[in-house]
């Protein structure tokens, strides 16, 4: 079991190093994030909508779309030197290497939502300060949901022509349980509701979390073995 | 002269009469292309077989089906008599791999892409073995330079080492001496012949049969998925060569 | 190989026979649902799209079902079999979506006073809809058939696995947030004569989805027969 950590942490911690070197897929989601928001605050009239009512939505959308654009990273630095067959053929299970590249998916999810939230606190003027434990917590157990499912797509689009466009069209239904969680989990703690309004959702997104992490370890090898 | 060993210096330990790497009736099919059709091979300590064979044979299908990275359509491979299975990590443990491409990060150093694979195959004093690996191929003097700016020769040499690092008993080389020069060439031959006196196995695939004619024992011509022909080594490549010309007109 | 497209032209005549079979009831049932079965009091004539939208989600979630667990037998035992029967039930399945996606906003305008709601099943439908899109759309961008086969069964596993959690999150949400809508779509409590024609509606759509499978999957087999003893790729 420790071994396994340890791999995987190896995996992870290999991609996280390459991207801090290369800075592609992590700035285009950060400017991605960014634009997004902008966009947003332009959008709305914000004497017809107020904030607290749209702000939940805007927050997650952007994430989820700067997510998507940096999930087809972790395979696609595979492929400049086949380097996906020197992780195959190392005397590592195939779970490892999904666990990898989840966790550093994770870890880049993360860095989009921690730029996003104080972006978002400033153009939405949103008080988030007595919320931000619930918001951070919320925050993470939603992405876990949706990198998991998006870490096994994009394994699989990297080998297709459009990847940059399939992922989303098979990541969308998949999204939509974690999305609408954290939108209704979100609404309620910025608007200082208890948390017995909010234990539904999150009781639905930690049951998705543990399903769909665990279902996508099952599959993996599937995917990778020819 | 054979040059420093790129790993530890211990030679195989056991019996030397099991074969290192044995494929039964491997056969592949794409679809409804059949490419391999029914090969059989064993390899034993200090062995090395050269295959060789036009273009399309089925040549790198088979290496990556002996590496354990593409299971066959039929047929066992086995290493050091344990069936090679993708569910069963430490059956790949024996294996070393050098592909056509690299299966290094262009974006870390040598340095980090050997200590990556070090750890990755669970070596004890990573840094020392990953270093080590690269004196073997003479450029630890670049270990902490980004690959990106390495001369293809460079990148190769840190390829080899890579792919010797963790000690295989059998290592699988597909066109290995591509981007190589005739000082790099040389020096690889040199690893190649050490490591073989140390009992591990090759199978060698190239086109290049002058570059490794006197390091192969046992030579094999891939035709149409099946052995044209597998045998010893003959003591001359210029006899052998009418032969191949015979076989690819048959 | 001869045999293998033999078969496959029998499977194709089975197809076509219980399809056509399916439609002369479909055709029946259609004459019941428009003759004889009596006019809803407050939805009028619009009603009777019901009997076409609902056996349509219905046959589209049963596609989907197969979709899912012949993807999971397909992972199991590796018969290419399994993986064009999958294919073929979520092509028929995406027709059946289609019609269903239609039939819907069709029959809310009238009756609703809107084009779309976002009730449990109307949004379940659609995301099947969307699940299914993406199946075909992977399919069609993979050219090696093994690679084809085991990634769309991965997708329609974790598709599957997938539709509870969009029930739940719908319900969730509907219960929260009641929606504005002034007559139930779903279940009513219908008098006999009306659930009587919508079982038999039921009923023959499941067999039209049969024949449209079988009639597909038998065409499947002959492509891949076909493309065997020309010896090139399938």
């Amino acid at each position: 079991m420790a071994s396994w950590i340890r791999l995987a942490w190896l995996i992870a911690a290999k991609d996280l190093r390459v991207e801090l070197r290369s800075k592609t897929a992590l700035l285009s989601s950060l400017v991605f994030a960014a634009l997004v928001l902008v966009v947003f605050n332009f959008a709305r009239d914000a004497s017809l909508v107020s904030s607290t009512v749209l702000a939940p939505s805007v927050l997650w959308i952007t994430i989820a779309f700067a997510a998507v654009i940096a999930l087809n990273r972790a395979f696609n630095l595979e492929r400049e030197n086949a380097s996906m067959s020197g992780l195959l053929l190392a005397p590592i299970s195939r779970g490892v290497i999904y666990v990898g590249k989840f966790l550093a998916n994770l870890a880049f999810v993360a860095a989009v939502e921690l730029v996003t939230l104080p972006l978002f606190v400033l153009f939405f003027n949103v008080d988030i300060w007595d919320s931000l434990g619930g918001l951070l917590g919320v925050m993470a157990l939603a992405s876990i949901g949706f990198v998991a499912v998006g870490t096994i797509f994009s394994a699989m689009v990297v080998k297709t022509r459009f990847a940059e466009l399939m992922l989303p069209v098979l990541l969308l239904p998949f999204m939509v349980p974690p999305l609408i969680g954290a939108v209704q989990v979100t609404t309620r703690l910025l608007s200082g509701r208890p948390l017995s309004e909010m234990l539904g959702w999150l009781r639905l997104l930690a049951v998705y979390d543990v399903v769909f992490v665990t279902l996508c370890v099952m599959v993996f090898p599937a995917l990778v073995d020819e | 002269m054979p040059a420093q060993s790129a790993a530890t210096e211990q030679p195989l330990a056991g019996g030397t009469d099991l074969p290192v790497l044995e494929g039964k009736g491997i056969e592949r099919a794409f679809g409804s292309l059949r490419v391999l059709r029914g090969l059989d091979l064993a390899i034993r300590q200090g062995e090395a077989l050269v295959v060789f064979g036009p273009n399309g044979a089925g040549k790198s299908t088979l290496l990556r089906i002996l590496a354990g990275l593409m299971r066959p359509t039929a047929g066992t491979v086995a290493v050091m008599g344990n069936p090679v299975r993708s569910h069963e990590p430490e059956t790949r443990r024996p294996i070393g791999l050098l592909s056509h491409q690299t299966l290094l990060y262009d974006d870390l150093t040598p340095l980090e892409n050997l200590m990556f694979a070090a750890r990755l195959y669970g070596l004890s004093d990573p840094k020392r073995r990953a270093l080590a690996a690269l004196e073997a191929l003479e450029v630890s003097g670049r270990a902490l330079d980004p690959m990106r700016q390495l001369s293809r020769g460079t990148v190769q040499r840190v390829a080899i080492a890579r792919s010797l690092l963790h000690d295989p008993s059998i290592v699988l080389l597909d066109e290995p001496f591509t981007g190589l020069d005739v000082v790099g060439a040389e020096l690889f031959r040199g690893v190649l012949a050490g490591e073989l006196e140390r009992g591990r196995a090759i199978v060698l695939v190239t086109h290049q049969l002058a570059e490794v004619w006197e390091l192969a024992t046992h030579i094999g011509v891939l035709l149409g998925g099946r052995w044209a022909l597998h045998e010893a080594r003959p003591p001359k490549l210029s006899d052998f060569l009418p032969r191949y010309g015979e076989l690819l007109r048959g | 190989m001869n045999s293998e497209l033999a078969s496959a032209r029998r499977i194709i005549r089975l197809g076509f026979a219980l399809t056509a079979i399916a439609l002369i009831a479909v055709a029946g049932v259609y004459v019941r649902a428009l003759m004889y079965t009596p006019i809803e009091v407050r939805q009028g004539a619009a009603q009777k799209i019901f009997y076409v939208h609902a056996p349509a989600a219905w046959a589209a979630l049963m596609a989907f079902s197969v979709v899912g667990i012949v993807s999971a037998l397909y992972l199991w035992l590796k018969d290419p079999r399994l993986d064009l029967f999958a294919a073929s039930s979520a092509e028929v399945g995406l027709a059946f979506s289609v019609v269903m996606l239609t039939t819907g906003p069709i029959w809310g305008k009238p009756v609703w006073g809107t084009w779309w709601t976002w009730d449990a099943r109307l949004t379940l439908t659609l995301m099947i809809f969307l699940l299914f899109l993406g199946y075909l759309t992977l399919r069609a961008a993979l050219s090696d058939p093994s690679e084809r086969a085991r990634f769309s069964a991965v997708v329609g596993i974790l598709g599957l696995v997938l539709v509870p959690f969009i029930h739940l999150s719908v319900y969730l949400f509907r219960t929260l947030h009641p929606a504005p809508i002034l007559l139930k779509p779903s279940k009513p409590s219908l008098p006999d004569s009306m659930l009587a024609t919508l079982l038999y509606a039921l009923a023959t759509f499941t067999l039209l989805y049969i024949g449209f499978v079988t009639t597909r999957y038998g065409l499947a087999r002959a492509v891949a027969a076909q493309s065997g003893r020309e010896g090139t790729d399938a």
